[in-house]
């Protein structure tokens, strides 16, 4: 739970809800930018997630430097990439 | 190199001791074997701060009621799952028939309410700054689509009274903190100034990767060093150092501090943590429902309060690794893999300071 997943933003989705989809190692998923506030974000971006919210920008080698260490966790990272998987935010 | 120049800031026969409060940053120092890197003169303490770990067996209990109640489907985190209450787990209640559901984020909760309008859909929120956020804007989209059935039994802890409480316990004797990132990532570095200014201990914000830990270690030592007690930045790639300005507006627009609220091992701690205000009632589980409170003491065996504190280490609990492991946790510590006991019992055992412990009994 604790742990932020590096993800790229792929498309922002239209509407009130503040929604984007994020491809996180090749599973996409619906998450939210609201918290990223003014900074915004553009398909390309890369943020951090945390339970289904972007909570930063990061640049690219650092998400290529979290995900290699994420990767390195084992269970953990499985369990929460699962559970982002299974996850369907509208 | 690095390891080169931390043993060179040691003033010969000085012990250092800091205190990772981050569970994450426990998880990548038993992982890779960290403490290895380090001089015998540094010593590195778990903190506080894995938000399963703290949780109160009263409090998983009092989830567990409300779980019961006819028409409930309570959900939560995947890590809440196996945390003992005092009567059993959220997995053990859903064997014996309870509604409870894991998700992985608050809006997944949101979305089983939208779908199931006839039933009453509690979300258990838990963790530190780095989640409340989440829960709080969950719910203002929960309030903008008008749901009714929609409540959250409100866990949220903050981290800065928590390292207070170990800052004023008696028995503390730590030289400076390796701060946690994500937590700062919302708060930013500012909150931590106190530490410096009032209590004279250093602060460096690490990232997750075991050289950030080794250069924040070396950060620290260099205040040291040179007479310092600063809060400095170590993770600016991600942690601004004012935070993030509209996650902490979402918090405050639809919680409050709380006077006090227990915490695992460490007790009362007063204004430690979140509720929901009055203005957002119709989404507060504890409005809406009679919640027992009930408070219930940790088993005997149980040293969580020590670990958390960074007074004991993992393996000197007497129940760790035997009575108390993963599988069956006793303890919180045990159960999160960012607790303290469940990074060891996974990755720790051959550590040169599990040698030292073990050839000294
Ligand atoms: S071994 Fe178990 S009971 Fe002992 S401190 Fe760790 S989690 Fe708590």
């Amino acid at each position: 739970m604790c742990l932020g997943i590096p993800g790229e933003i792929v498309e922002l989705l239209p509407g009130p809800t503040e929604l984007a989809t994020v491809d996180v190692v090749g599973v996409r998923r619906a998450i939210n930018i609201g918290l990223l506030g003014e900074q915004g974000v553009r398909p390309g971006d890369w943020v951090l997630v945390h339970v289904g919210f972007a909570m930063s920008k990061i640049d690219e080698a650092e998400a290529a430097a979290t995900l290699a260490l994420l990767t390195g966790l084992g269970q953990a990272y499985t369990d929460e990439l699962e559970a982002l998987a299974e996850s369907d935010i509208t | 190199m690095l390891a080169s120049q931390i043993r060179e800031l040691c003033e010969p026969g000085r012990q250092y001791t800091f205190m990772e409060v981050c569970g994450g940053h426990t998880h990548t120092i038993y992982k890779h074997g960290l403490e290895d890197y380090l001089p015998e003169a540094v010593t590195l303490v778990h903190g506080p701060g894995c938000p399963v770990c703290v949780i109160p067996m009263g409090r998983v209990d009092d989830a567990i009621d409300l779980a019961r109640r006819p028409g409930v489907i309570m959900t939560s985190f995947g890590d809440m799952m196996r945390v003992p209450g005092g009567q059993g787990s959220f997995l053990d209640a859903k064997a014996a028939g309870a509604d409870i559901r894991m998700v992985y984020s608050p809006l997944d909760a949101l979305k089983i309410a939208r779908m199931n309008p006839d039933r009453t859909v509690v979300f258990m929120a838990i963790g530190f700054e780095t989640t409340a956020p989440s829960t709080a804007m969950t719910v203002l989209r929960a309030a903008a689509e008008g749901l009714s059935n929609f409540f959250v039994f409100c866990n949220h802890v903050t981290i800065i009274p928590a390292i207070k409480a170990i800052l004023d316990s008696p028995d503390q004797r730590l030289d400076g903190f390796i701060g946690p990132g994500h937590v700062s990532t919302v708060i930013g570095c500012r909150p931590y100034e106190f530490i410096a200014r009032e209590y004279g201990k250093p602060l460096v914000c690490a990232g997750f990767e075991p050289l950030d830990i080794l250069q924040s270690i070396h950060m620290l030592l260099r205040q040291l060093a040179d007479g310092r007690a600063d809060v400095e930045n170590q993770y600016t790639r991600v942690v601004p150092w004012d935070g993030n300005r509209t996650a902490l507006d979402v918090i405050s627009r639809v919680m409050e501090v709380r006077p006090f609220f227990e915490w695992r091992g460490l007790g009362f701690i007063s204004q430690s943590a979140l509720r929901m205000r009055e203005a957002y009632a119709a989404y507060d589980a504890e409005v809406l429902f009679d919640v027992p409170g009930v408070r219930v003491a940790d088993p005997k065996a149980c040293q969580c309060g020590e670990v958390l504190k960074g007074v004991l280490k993992p393996w000197e609990c007497k129940v760790f690794g035997t009575a108390c492991t993963p599988e069956t946790p006793i303890g919180t510590c045990m159960v999160s893999s960012e607790g303290a006991c469940a990074a060891y019992y996974n990755f720790g055992r051959f550590t040169r300071s599990r040698h030292k412990e073990t050839s000294r009994t």
